[in-house]
């Protein structure tokens, strides 16, 4: 048996914490993540199966919703999944149990890394990354933008909090980017 | 330039690329009688209209849907955004 070390995005053996001003940049390593693509003509289905699994209706166009297993929009009748690792590590066969023939399920947990950012003024950091529309973003949105030409999903939990997932072989710059815009910005 | 997109509402150019002549959704019947000409026409064969003109774009830095966008080609102006799937279901695709 390999004795195999697990290390998070950036590499290291705990969550990397950068803090600039009132804001703290976190990397999230312990979420699981499926995707949800609704097949055709199963839509209805699919998304009344989804609200079932996530205790809320499915989320609609640039939204996210649940309490502990979240989805949020990723496209016309597509979804990201999120949960806590620790309790949900087969998330997908979850899902997949949950959505049967509606819709097609993929294990996503180790393509992405989630940054949180926490604190007030993190629209000052975001408009630096992002051409995102940040008036019309509050509690419960979510948008997919590139920041520094990395395809992101941008979620906000609440004023205060916001969740960047961007792609895990890419964490590296992805970090970068977000911490040089908290330095500008702060 | 600013395309509206149907679901995400007006999104800058700059997130998106071009494809080119929406009539790619039309692919030919590789079964057909007439294949070898009808792709030769799909592949090779545009229209180059000055006026309204139907074209694919992807919202790459968005959310990944494919648009289809009439474009007036003397004047850049954008009179309708569609998405593809829509567009090509009116068509009788993907049924």
């Amino acid at each position: 048996m390999l004795d195999l070390v697990a290390i998070t995005a950036l590499g290291g053996s705990e969550p990397q914490v950068d803090t600039v001003g009132g804001i703290t940049c976190s990397e999230v390593p312990g979420v699981a993540l499926a995707s949800v693509a609704a097949r055709m003509g199963q839509e209805t289905k699919a998304s009344k199966a989804l609200a079932k699994l996530i205790s809320a209706p499915a989320p609609g166009i640039g939204q996210h919703a649940g309490d502990t297993v979240t989805a949020f929009w990723a496209g016309p009748d597509q979804w990201m999944i999120e949960a806590p690792f620790d309790t949900h590590e087969e998330l997908a066969d979850q899902v997949k149990s949950a959505l049967g023939d509606t819709a097609s399920v993929t294990e996503q947990t180790d393509g992405w890394t989630r940054f949180d950012l926490n604190g007030d003024q993190i629209p000052a950091v975001l408009e630096l990354l992002s051409m995102l529309d940040l008036r019309n973003i509050d509690a419960g949105s979510v948008a997919r933008c590139s920041i520094h030409h990395v395809g992101c999903f941008v979620l906000c939990r609440s004023d205060e909090a916001f969740s960047i997932y961007g792609p895990r072989s890419s964490a590296g710059s992805l970090h970068h980017a977000i911490v040089t815009a908290m330095r500008s910005a702060l | 330039m600013i395309i509206n997109h149907p679901l995400l509402g007006p999104r800058d150019s700059s997130e998106f690329t071009y494809l080119g002549d929406a009539t790619l959704i039309n692919r030919p019947d590789w079964q057909a009688e007439d294949a070898a000409e009808a792709f030769y026409e799909y592949g090779y064969v545009r229209d180059n209209p000055a006026g309204k003109h139907q074209e694919l774009w992807f919202h790459e830095a968005g959310d990944r849907s494919w648009l289809v966008v009439t474009r007036d080609t003397t004047t850049h102006e954008i009179s309708k955004v569609e998405l593809a799937r829509d567009v090509a279901r009116a068509r009788g695709r993907s049924k």
